[in-house]
C-alpha cells in the first residue's frame, strides 16, 4: 500500500471570485514508504499547493488525499495527528525560530506531541546530529548562529518529530554551493538513519539528480510527469521548455545528439560524462 | 579608460562590542580598480567577504583602514554622500526588501522624488528605465503581485533612473527560480551594454559570472584571483580548494585533460564544450 496517496485532486484558490484559479488541476500520484522523491515546477506551477495538501493545510477543492490508505478528512478532528505524521518544511524556514536555545526550538515540535522529557531529548540530539549540529550550540540562541546554521536548525525542528513523511520546500533557496551540498548530505544522513519518505522541491534538476528516486514535474496546475530520474532527464528539453533548470552538462550531451554523437545514455553529472567519454575515447583509439 | 572604482589597501572589521571585543578583520588589503563600462563578477562563498566589499562601493560601510574612491569621490567623504549614491547605486538579494510603494511607476520614481527631480523629467526618466528593464506595461500594477524576478527589475529600473554610472548587485539572483534568473541576467547584461554601466555582480552562481568580462574571486577577506572568466575557472584545483565550484563543461574540460586528451582547460560555454568533444571524437 502506498504511504501517500492522491486521487483526482484538484484545488482552487478564491472560488466564485474574479481572482478564481485553479492551482492544481486534477492530481493523481501515489508514493511508496522509504522513497525520496522531488519535486520540481516553476514558480506558480502548482507545487507549492499541491505539497500543502499533503499535510492537511489546505483541503483539496475536489478529490482525496490518502494518507497509508486513509482519506486525511475523513475525520477532520484527526487533522492534527495528519500534521504529525508529515511535517513540512517551508522556503526560508530560519525565519521561524523562536525560541531562547537551539535545543529549545527543536524541541518545540515533539514537546506539543506530548512525549516525555527523555525521549524528546533523544529526538533532539539525533536530529541535531543527522542535521550536522554539535552539541555546544544546543544552548545557544538560535539567533546567533550562522545563516545555514540557522537553516539546518529549523529543519531539525520538523525532523526531530520524525514524521513518516517529510517534506521540505527548497530547503537549498539562497545558499551558496558549499552551504548547498551540505544541507543535501545531511537530509540524505538523516534518510538514511530513519528510512523515512522525503520529498524535496527544488527548481534546479541538478540539486536532486543524484539521489531523489523519483522526480515529479509539476506544470500549469497539472502532473507534468512523475517517473524515474533518469527517465525524467531523457526529456531534459521539454523540461527546460517548462522553465525548469536542466543541468548544464546535459545540455551539451543533448546538443551533441543533434550534432550526430549519441552516447545512448542520459548525462546528468560530470563524473557520469567523464567515465562515458572516457571509455568512448578508448574505443575509438583500440579500433 | 577611466578607473570608475579604485580601491587600495582597504582593511574592514566591524565595531568592537561588548559581546566581542576583538571582531576579526573581514577585509584583509584589499587592491582593485575598475574600469568605465566594465563587467565584473566577485566570487566567494558566504563569509568570503564578498558582500561586505560590496557595501564599501556605495558608502554602506566605511574602511577601517586603506580607501574606496568611487569616480572621483572618496567614500568617507559625509558631504559628497547623496552624490555618491546616486552615481553608484545598490541591488539587494531580497526583492521583498527594497520596494516601499504600492504602485511600481511610484516606486521607480521613489529616489528622484527624493533627490528634487522636476516632475516632467521624472515621468520621462522613469517610463524610460521601466522599458529598459522590460517593466514598462506593469507600471501601473502593484509589486505585491509581481514575480520575484519582476521585483527585482523594478528595484533595477529604480536604480537606473537615478542615472549612475556604476551599479553594484549583491546575489541579485539568489531568490529566484531559473525564469527570473534568466530575467535578471538579461537585464543587467542590457544595462552594462547599451547604456555603458559600469557593472559589480556579487553572486555565487558560476554561470552568471561566466557572463562577465572579468572574475574576482575572494576567499577569507582577501582577493585570490582576478582574470577573465575562462582563465579563472580553468583553476579548477584553485576554485575547488576555497569551495567554489566552477561550470560544469570547465570541469569536464578539466577532467578529459587530466586524463591525457587535447583539450583547453579555459572552455566556458556549452557550445566550445560540443564543439571539443565533437574534435576529440573524430580525431585519428
Amino acid at each position: 500500500m502506498p504511504i501517500l496517496e492522491t486521487q483526482e485532486l484538484t484545488y482552487v484558490y478564491s472560488p466564485g471570485t474574479p481572482f478564481e484559479k485553479k492551482a492544481v488541476d486534477n492530481v493523481n500520484i501515489s508514493i511508496e514508504k522509504g522513497e525520496i522523491i522531488g519535486v520540481m515546477g516553476h514558480t506558480g506551477s502548482g507545487k507549492s499547493t499541491l505539497i500543502q495538501h499533503f499535510n492537511g493545510l489546505l483541503k483539496p477543492t475536489s478529490g482525496r488525499v490518502l494518507l497509508n490508505g486513509r482519506d486525511i478528512w475523513e475525520d477532520k478532528t484527526k487533522i492534527r495527528d495528519v500534521r504529525f505524521q508529515v511535517g513540512l518544511v517551508f522556503q526560508y524556514p530560519e525565519y521561524q525560530l523562536f525560541e531562547e536555545t537551539v535545543f529549545k526550538d527543536i524541541a518545540f515540535g515533539p514537546k506539543n506531541m506530548g512525549l516525555s522529557d527523555d525521549e524528546i531529548k533523544r529526538r533532539v540530539y539525533e536530529t541535531a546530529h543527522d542535521i550536522g549540529l554539535s552539541e555546544e550550540l544546543m544552548e545557544r540562541s538560535p539567533f546567533d548562529l550562522s545563516g545555514g546554521q540557522k537553516r539546518r536548525a529549523a529543519i531539525a525542528g520538523v525532523m526531530a518529530m520524525e514524521p513518516e513523511i517529510l517534506i521540505l520546500d527548497e530547503p537549498t533557496a539562497g545558499l551558496d554551493p558549499a552551504g548547498r551540498d551540505k544541507i543535501l548530505s545531511h537530509i540524505k544522513a538523516y534518510h538514511q538513519r530513519t528510512g523515512n519518505t522525503t520529498l524535496i522541491v527544488s527548481h534546479s534538476m541538478e540539486d536532486i539528480a543524484s539521489f531523489a528516486d523519483r522526480i515529479l514535474v509539476m506544470n500549469d496546475a497539472g502532473l507534468f510527469c512523475f517517473d524515474e530520474t533518469v527517465k525524467v532527464f531523457s526529456r531534459s528539453e521539454e523540461i527546460a521548455q517548462i522553465g525548469l533548470d536542466v543541468p548544464q552538462i546535459t545540455r551539451v550531451f543533448d546538443k551533441l545528439k543533434k550534432r550526430g554523437f549519441d552516447f545512448g545514455k542520459e548525462v546528468y553529472t560530470v563524473e557520469y560524462a567523464r567515465n562515458l567519454l572516457l571509455k568512448k575515447l578508448a574505443e575509438r583509439e583500440a579500433r | 579608460m577611466n578607473n570608475i572604482i579604485e580601491i587600495k589597501n582597504l582593511h574592514f572589521s566591524y565595531e568592537p562590542t561588548s559581546e566581542n571585543e576583538n571582531p576579526p578583520e573581514v577585509l584583509k588589503g584589499i587592491d582593485l580598480s575598475i574600469k568605465e563600462g566594465e563587467f565584473v563578477a566577485v566570487l566567494g562563498h558566504n563569509g568570503s567577504g564578498k558582500s561586505t566589499l560590496a557595501k564599501h562601493l556605495n558608502a554602506i560601510l566605511l574602511p577601517s583602514q586603506g580607501s574606496v574612491i568611487v569616480d572621483g569621490i572618496d567614500t568617507a567623504d559625509e558631504d559628497k554622500l547623496f552624490e555618491l549614491r546616486q552615481r553608484a547605486g545598490m541591488v539587494f538579494q531580497n526583492p521583498d526588501n527594497q520596494i516601499v510603494s504600492s504602485i511600481v511607476e511610484e516606486d521607480v520614481a521613489f529616489a528622484l522624488e527624493n533627490l528634487g527631480v522636476p516632475y516632467e523629467e521624472m515621468r520621462r526618466r522613469v517610463d524610460e528605465s521601466l522599458k529598459a528593464v522590460k517593466m514598462y506595461k506593469y507600471r501601473l500594477h502593484s509589486p505585491s503581485q509581481l514575480s520575484g524576478g519582476q521585483k527585482q527589475r523594478v528595484a533595477i529600473a529604480g536604480i537606473i533612473a537615478m542615472q549612475p554610472k556604476c551599479i553594484i548587485l549583491d546575489e541579485p539572483t539568489a531568490m529566484l527560480d531559473p525564469s527570473g534568473r534568466k530575467e535578471v541576467m538579461a537585464t543587467i547584461k542590457r544595462m552594462n551594454r547599451e547604456q555603458g554601466i559600469t557593472v559589480v555582480l556579487i553572486t555565487h552562481y558560476m554561470d552568471e559570472a561566466a557572463q562577465s568580462d572579468r572574475v574576482v574571486v575572494m576567499d577569507s577577506g582577501k582577493i585570490v584571483m582576478d582574470d577573465k572568466p575562462e582563465k579563472v575557472f580553468s583553476q579548477v584545483d584553485v576554485m575547488k580548494n576555497i569551495r567554489l565550484d566552477v561550470p560544469q563543461v570547465t570541469e569536464l574540460a578539466w577532467e578529459l585533460k587530466k586524463a591525457g586528451y587535447d583539450i583547453s582547460p579555459e572552455i566556458i560555454s556549452e557550445d566550445e564544450c560540443v564543439e571539443a568533444i565533437i574534435r576529440l571524437m573524430s580525431e585519428n
